[in-house]
């Protein structure tokens, strides 16, 4: 069970912005700052943290879609950042993520059929025959049913929406599934939904998940283990129980005191 | 606690398919000194209801019903009548701070444009009326030459308050105003509300979709569903002793900090079955 699939070993990235008058001095913004993570296989861990925190940085340095300065990222076993360009392609399809504005992240040319089958037509899964059957598939799994895969995005609502972009992560049967920000556009009626989903696909499907979320109390719901950051740095790490009953740095006790509705104690 | 704001059969309707009930015969009042938090997911008629007390409503709405503020009907009052009540004696703060202010002038003249405009204050009235309430509202009275992009996301929600209580309105409206804050910043923003309505004796009607925000500021609670309020009453008999199954429904979804609870997801199918039984 404690198996690491997926790790992070200090990471770095730093942002350079153009300031002063004209832009002629720059700034350089530490996005992460020497950040370990390790994800064990079939558990949750969260990243949590304000805007700016660098935990979306974090999310697109692990899936390499976005170059960092120094550190390594391995997944079983391999180093992703030396994998050449084919190779990291075939390490994608088992690295999938899930977006936090279901408005935007999907096409709206495109079918749900088309979108959700794309991974399969590029990973070279299968016959025409077999991708359109997991397609389908995988649309009655997350809660939609196989007609939907000629309707076009705009047709659904935010919840149903969301449950098409995670229908497009799964349908390659990845391993590691990045969340970032999954439900925080949604109702929380629809939130609660798509929570219990997304647990229910966890244990049949085997799959662990880097979960970023801004929320504590969905994080509370989620997660094994969490992770805080601030300002680049991760200032406390552990199982969910400790951190949320025994916060020891400061600035995660600050997090936890500002969760609206918190019962003062 | 003198009643400040009553709205009795208040719907609102597209104009051109008055059948569709956006707001759907609602019956609601505000007392001075109270904050009531008007609580729904998406389009169940919270928005409208704010802005048809503010007069704001689009175009293509109508409102029916009554809105009677301090006595009097506002929604039969014209344009220029309303303007004298709106911006002085009901102030509102909108959701996005990021896009509510005017990004060429500075935050000072912004919070003093409702000033100039409802009690004629100029030079250096105005001037030290505006370093007053930026102070108020936990900013430095030298901001007031700054830009809206020099400032963060909580100082613009900041100088967003202090422009709508700049002329002691009775009545505040806040739609979902720490909604696009971090956790930290919207419990800064919360205490300082709670503050100003406290110190001012305001009434504050108070939109969110947030139940934990909820059980810090609320006083009463109105829980709006498809348009129409399907509960009131006060923050403990709402958040505690819920009666209509909506609202038990939607505190299931609720996740807590302490996550002790099992989330349940509204079954919509059991609860109009609910409802017509």
């Amino acid at each position: 069970m404690s198996d690491i699939i997926l790790e992070a070993l200090n990471l770095n990235k730093t942002y350079t912005q153009r300031s002063g008058r004209f832009g002629f001095n720059t700034t350089h913004i530490k996005a992460l700052d020497d950040v370990s993570i390790q994800l064990k296989q079939g558990t949750t861990l969260a990243v949590v943290g304000e805007s700016g925190s660098g935990k979306s940085t974090l999310a697109r340095c692990l899936l390499q879609l976005q170059p960092f300065d120094s550190g390594d990222v391995i997944f079983q076993g391999q180093h992703l950042a030396q994998l050449h360009k084919e190779d990291l392609r075939g390490v994608r399809k088992h690295l999938q993520m899930v977006f936090q504005d279901p408005f935007a992240s999907l096409n709206p040319r495109m079918r749900v059929g088309e979108i959700v089958g794309e991974g399969l037509l590029i990973h070279g899964v299968g016959s025409t025959a077999s991708r359109i059957a997991l397609v389908h598939q995988m649309l009655e799994r997350v809660g939609l049913t196989a007609a939907d895969a000629t309707k076009y995005p705009h047709q659904f609502s935010g919840g149903q929406r969301q449950r098409i972009g995670i229908a497009r992560a799964l349908v390659l049967q990845p391993k590691v599934v990045i969340c970032d920000e999954p439900v925080s556009a949604l109702d929380v009626s629809v939130q609660a939904q798509i929570l219990l989903l997304l647990k229910s696909l966890q244990a049949e499907m085997g799959l662990s998940y880097i979960f970023i979320s801004h929320d504590l109390r969905v994080v509370r719901h989620i997660a094994n283990d969490i992770v805080v950051m601030h300002k680049g740095k991760i200032v406390e790490q552990g199982a969910v129980e400790d951190i949320y009953t025994s916060p020891q740095q400061p600035y995660t006790q600050q997090l936890l005191q500002a969760i609206p509705g918190r019962k003062a104690a | 606690m003198s009643e400040i704001l009553r709205i009795s059969q208040l719907n609102v309707t597209p104009k051109n398919d008055t059948s569709r009930l956006l707001v759907n015969q609602a019956n609601f009042s505000l007392s001075t000194g109270k904050t009531t938090c008007i609580v729904g997911e998406s389009g169940s008629g919270k928005s409208l209801t704010a802005l048809t007390i503010m007069g704001l409503l689009s175009k293509q709405l109508q409102a029916s019903g009554n809105v009677v503020f301090q006595g009097q009907d506002i929604t039969q009052l014209d344009d220029k009548a309303m303007q004298t009540i709106r911006g002085a004696k009901i102030g509102m703060i909108f959701q996005e701070p990021m896009t509510s202010l005017n990004p060429v002038l500075t935050v000072g003249y912004q919070i003093g444009e409702p000033l100039t405009a409802h009690l004629r204050l100029k030079g250096q009235a105005l001037k030290s009326r505006v370093a007053e309430l930026l102070e108020q509202v936990g900013i430095p009275a030298s901001r007031a030459d700054s830009y809206p992009d020099e400032l963060s996301g909580g100082q613009r929600q900041r100088v967003m308050i202090a422009m709508s209580i700049a002329c002691e309105p009775a009545l505040l409206i806040a739609d979902e105003p720490t909604t696009a804050l971090d956790v930290t910043v919207q419990a800064q923003v919360l205490k300082l509300l709670d503050a100003l309505k406290t110190r001012m004796n305001m009434a504050m009607l108070f939109i969110t979709h947030d139940f934990g925000v909820v059980a810090d500021i609320a006083d009463d609670v109105i829980v709006m569903f498809r348009g129409e309020i399907v509960e009131t009453g006060t923050r403990d008999q709402v958040l505690n002793h819920p009666q209509h199954p909506y609202t038990k429904a939607l505190l299931a979804c609720v996740p807590d900090a302490e996550g002790l609870k099992t989330l349940k997801p509204i079954d919509y199918a059991w609860l109009s079955q609910e409802a017509t039984a």
